[in-house]
């Protein structure tokens, strides 16, 4: 799930005074932001609030399905068409993706409302903690199942670093070292690591990603 | 062909000290340093944005130790922090193009902890990673493959942590710089010895160098610090009570280093001395435990 956060409130404000908006509609997000707790109807109807405040006028909201989905965003956003016609501008309460969709729905300018910070993984309502950063070539298999990739501030793929004390990681002192995790994890498997892993294929992680299903010819549309 | 290398090879007993190169360009302050510890040192680290603050570049400073002459040689430092795998291997060739033979390879403290916290931290290479690619580029071929026109002829070093528990993991970590390439090890600063003993025990079959690290704790402030803020290293309350009870630190500080110093030579192939801006206690400190000093 993609963790997002509030947007300083200055920034968003700034923005819209640029476009000189006076009116206002406020998109959520049905999944990822609704379960961050950023983009669902509580807090799209706070950000009511705090724009009505600041003395901008709400013309609309709405919390589509899913922000990211183009064909989704696009039939939420024709269902509000007559209000989002009365808005200068269109404020999103979503990841950056949904944000993009969004924006690529509707002529008018769009803004983002929170800032994306991590794919996260649900560790119980309400606590997200970031595990992969979707590297596109992945080492758990050597590594007990654990991401040093993620997981160790570093990102070493052979740790630990001069750092590690006590087991405690150098910069999250409060965390188990990722590197004495993952030895311990393997011994408690009975495996051990056979050498040092390679240095990483960045090549893997080429920007911007795409895959596309529908394609019939060459490899299959896997990842590039 | 490094006479660093040279000396611990032929089994003789070496001296390493550290300069910082400045915060600017300015290195004469650096410059002084070198100068008081080239005569009692085989080789001076030279240290590389070290805590994750900016300085002069360790390979134009290393190139200013080379130039000051007196036999005593600079130990280029290369962390993985600052720099992709292309720009350390270029740095890496550079040196070696300057006449730099030693270089010693670190991660690097994180950058949130230094003086751009903003910045983002390169670590593309980890230090075993690094280790492996010097070794690939002494035998004249990049990380690509490739055959270079000119590869280098490094004495390569690694960082050793002998106190940081769990030990076994050390060993592990250790054994694979050694795998990768790694010659000679430089040790964080060591406060007990019995574990520093047990580490060269481990790794005596190997034939891998061992340089025992010497912090001078000049003073209770000097070790607060330490303990506060120096990630991998605590110095234990018997040692931090006794400077904090001494009248005059800097002499208990110095005495306690000779004694360290004593026993470490039984043990070690070398010392590594951070004397911490007390350049002068140096020489003290090696006459006090008998240690012959090599350009004086
Ligand atoms: S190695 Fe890469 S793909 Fe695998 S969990 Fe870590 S970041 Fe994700
Ligand atoms: S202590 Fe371990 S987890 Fe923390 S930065 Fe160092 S290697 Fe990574």
């Amino acid at each position: 799930m993609i963790i997002t956060k509030p947007r300083d409130w200055n920034r968003i404000r700034a923005n819209l005074a640029e476009v000189g908006a006076r009116s206002v509609f406020i998109m959520g997000c049905g999944q990822c932001a609704t379960t961050s707790k950023t983009g669902g109807e509580p807090e799209v109807l706070a950000a009511k609030a705090t724009l009505e405040a600041d003395g901008f006028a709400v013309a609309g909201w709405a919390v589509g399905e899913v922000a990211c989905h183009l064909g989704g965003t696009r039939l939420d956003m024709r269902k509000h068409a007559g209000l989002l016609e009365a808005a200068d501008a269109v404020l999103v309460l979503s990841c950056g993706a949904g944000v993009q969709t969004v924006a690529e729905s509707i002529a008018k300018p769009v803004f983002p409302g929170l800032e994306s910070v991590f794919l996260g993984n649900v560790i119980r309502h309400g606590v997200f903690e970031e595990r992969c950063q979707m590297c596109g070539d992945c080492v758990l298999d050597k590594t007990a199942g654990i991401c040093p990739v993620t997981t160790c501030p570093k990102g070493l793929l052979n740790g630990p670093c001069g750092g590690m004390w006590d087991g405690k990681c150098e910069v999250l002192t409060d965390r188990e070292c990722t590197h004495v995790k993952i030895h311990r994890r393997l011994a408690e498997q009975g495996r051990t690591r056979s050498g040092a892993l390679a240095p990483k294929d960045y090549s893997a992680k080429l920007k911007p990603g795409s895959v596309n299903l529908r394609e019939t010819k060459g490899s299959g549309g896997g990842p590039r | 062909m490094s006479r660093f290398r040279d000396t611990l090879v032929r089994g003789e007993f070496v001296v390493t000290g550290e300069v910082a190169p400045p915060h600017g360009t300015d290195y004469s302050a650096m410059r002084e340093s070198v100068r008081k510890l080239a005569p009692l040192c085989h080789a001076l680290n030279v240290t590389d944005n070290q805590g994750a603050t900016l300085h002069l570049s360790s390979l134009a400073a290393s190139k200013v130790v080379l130039d000051s002459g007196g036999g005593c040689e600079p130990i280029f430092q290369q962390t993985c922090r600052d720099r992709n795998r292309l720009a350390l291997q270029s740095d890496l060739l550079a040196a070696w193009t300057l006449g730099l033979e030693n270089v010693l390879v670190v991660t690097g403290d994180d950058p949130r902890g230094g003086d751009h916290p903003k910045c983002k931290g390169v670590f593309d290479l980890d230090s075993t990673q690094l280790i492996e690619v010097t070794a690939s580029l002494n035998a004249g071929i990049d990380m690509n493959g490739s055959k270079l026109d000119g590869g280098t002829g490094f004495y390569i070093g690694g960082a050793l942590f002998p106190e940081a528990e769990p030990w076994e993991i050390q060993m592990e970590r250790a054994l694979g710089k050694i795998e990768a390439g790694a010659e000679f090890f430089q040790t964080q600063a060591i406060t007990d010895i019995d574990k520093f003993a047990r580490t060269v025990e481990a790794l005596r079959p190997t034939g891998v160098k061992i340089i025992a690290g010497v912090l001078l704790l000049k003073s209770p402030r000097v070790v607060r610090f330490i303990n506060e803020n120096l990630a991998g290293l605590m110095i234990p309350d018997h040692i931090a009570d006794r400077i904090a009870r001494a009248e005059k630190p800097l002499e208990e500080a110095i005495a306690l280093a000779t004694e360290q110093v004593r026993e470490l030579a039984q043990i070690a192939d070398g010392i590594h001395i951070m004397p911490l801006g007390a350049d002068d206690a140096v020489g003290r400190i090696l006459e006090g435990a008998g240690i012959p000093t090599p350009n004086a």
